[in-house]
């Protein structure tokens, strides 16, 4: 119980000087962020901008190079496997696909963290259960296989799956994506109202500007593995970066004004390579 | 320069599938230490493997194999018989037939092919349904929720199987045995009670156990091949199908090679 104590830090995550490599490539390059406690923090990027990398060592799923990540206080790369699987306890984790498991019913998905992590009886498993369900709008869908719902039903029990046992910190990764917007902001809503009702930390990964905006208190974004702001919505819509701007804006990269290196890749390293014989 | 190239290519790729091989065999080794920890400290670490999803995996592997364990098992039964009596008779010895399908049948053939049968129907089956939890992002979510996956999904396939697995030989022996008697009593114009009496007194105890522990190793082998090519599918449905074939041909090539090895060392 010596996290508990830590705790009374401010921050439900700290990233210091992360540095992660998917084999020879490096996909993270020094990326320090912080989460304020009960703060409600989007990762913001692109595709390829690592923001599911980072989601993944956030969650301990990968470990990194080099680099710090302290979650609720604790370092993720000093815990024996007993204290992680007890911080993980404290958080929840709504997967972007849902990752509901699909031999279960929705009921059943949604009790499982409190059968194999509490000692509670089945008719209180069952009004908890039917409670979160509630506060995510699908009351009555307890007995329903994940295969037989929508898409924004698969994601908003996935949330009712990651908040059953009341965590300190939430995760949720692109939680509005491929959803029609209607739905989507439902789901943003649902995400506020968590926050505002429990007091939990909220990580967002999202690329979803609508949804960013809406909801985010600090938006962090991402571009080709670095942190290129970190700071408040306000800060963020301000920002004179250029990238920044072609983010928010839509726009795409600027138009390649090296004619000799876009000549190069059309023609590919072998095509480089017989040129290079042939001039040798 | 080029040919430097393509050697040091071709040495690459024998490296990395070296280490990856390599890799494999540490996973699954560790996949049976971790089960065993699960099995022994689960109910201390607050996290006991439950009754519920082995018994569900053992009707599964076990209930569900035996009409086509019962078929096979019978039909190589009176296949041995019918091969034992045209060999034997070749020196006119036909009469020490039910010795030679006696012992095939329990030493060798009901566990060889009750492995090969729940290797190609349980083993696969493992194998896809946890690559498309792991695709799904299932296992991750188990991970992420502080449940051991190897405690939820692995320990009661591995369970079920070492229990179902010599139960299934027990039948196909005797299965076996009295489908090559149907063949062989009439063959030597005797009564099927007197060959069940021959049967009785020329199997002994020891052949039995050679046969069920050999099922209790193919079960371990079965399990783990399933899990270890379920657990590294990578690249969505094609990854999937591709990783299922390769668990059945891995777990039937492991069966037999093992049983090879087993045989040569205990029966020498």
């Amino acid at each position: 119980m010596v996290g508990r104590k830590d705790n009374a830090s401010a921050n439900s995550v700290e990233v210091v000087a992360l540095n992660t490599h998917y084999g020879d490539r490096q996909i993270l390059h020094n990326v320090n962020v912080t989460v304020k406690k009960g703060e409600i923090m989007v990762i913001m990027g692109g595709s390829g901008s690592g923001k599911t990398t980072l989601l993944n060592h956030l969650l301990g799923l990968l470990s990194p190079s080099s680099g710090t990540i302290r979650i609720l206080g604790q370092d993720l790369g000093g815990l024996t496997p007993l204290e992680h699987q007890r911080l993980r306890t404290r958080t929840g984790v709504a997967f972007q696909s849902g990752a509901l498991f699909s031999s279960m019913s929705i009921g059943d998905n949604i009790a499982l963290p409190l059968r194999e992590h509490t000692k509670l009886d089945e008719t209180t498993i069952g009004i908890m259960t039917r409670l979160k369900l509630e506060v995510v709008s699908l009351a009555g869908f307890e007995d329903l296989k994940p295969a037989e719902l929508s898409g924004g039903m698969i994601k908003r029990a996935a949330l009712a799956r990651a908040i059953v046992m009341d965590p300190e910190l939430l995760f949720c990764d692109e939680p509005s994506a491929g959803l029609d917007p209607v739905v989507a902001s439902s789901i943003d809503d649902l995400i506020l109202r968590l926050r505002d009702a429990m007091g939990m930390s909220i990580v967002v990964v999202t690329h979803d500007l609508d949804s960013t905006f809406k909801i985010a208190d600090r938006i962090c974004v991402l571009d080709r593995g670095k942190v290129l702001a970190l700071d408040t919505v306000e800060a963020i819509r301000a920002s004179t970066d250029i990238r920044i701007q072609n983010l928010l804006n839509r726009r795409t990269e600027e138009a390649e004004l090296d004619p000799d290196a876009y000549l190069r890749r059309l023609l590919g390293p072998g095509a480089a390579q017989t040129n290079g014989a042939n001039r040798s | 320069m080029a040919e430097g190239g393509a050697l040091i290519g071709f040495l690459d790729r024998l490296g990395r599938r070296a280490v990856a091989g390599l890799m494999e065999f540490g996973f699954a080794a560790s996949l049976v230490g971790e089960s065993l920890f699960w099995l022994v400290m689960g109910g201390k670490r607050r996290q006991p493997v439950r009754l519920g999803p082995i018994v569900e995996q053992a009707m599964e592997i076990g209930i569900g194999a035996l009409p086509i364990v019962t078929v096979l098992s019978g039909t190589i039964g009176i296949m041995l018989a019918i091969q034992g009596i045209y060999s034997l008779k070749l020196f006119g010895a036909e009469s020490r037939v039910t010795l030679g399908v006696a012992m095939s049948t329990v030493r060798e053939f009901a566990p060889l092919i009750t492995g090969i049968l729940v290797a190609g129907r349980s083993g696969s089956a493992l194998a896809a349904r946890l690559g498309i939890m792991r695709i799904n992002q299932e296992i991750d979510a188990l991970t992420v929720m502080g449940i051991s996956p190897v405690r939820f999904l692995v320990v009661p396939a591995l369970v079920a199987m070492l229990v179902m697995l010599p139960c299934l030989t027990l039948w196909a022996d005797l299965v076996g045995l009295f489908a090559a008697g149907l063949y062989i009593a009439p063959q030597l114009g005797s009564s099927l009670g007197a060959y069940g009496n021959d049967v009785i007194e020329l199997v002994k105890l020891n052949d039995m156990l050679h046969g069920l522990a050999k099922s209790g190793i193919f079960a371990v082998l079965i399990t783990v091949v399933g899990v270890v090519n379920g657990a590294s599918v990578t690249g969505g449905a094609e990854g999937v199908g591709r990783m299922t074939t390769r668990s059945v041909v891995h777990a039937i090539s492991a069966i037999v090679i093992t049983d090879m090895v087993f045989v040569f060392m205990v029966t020498r």
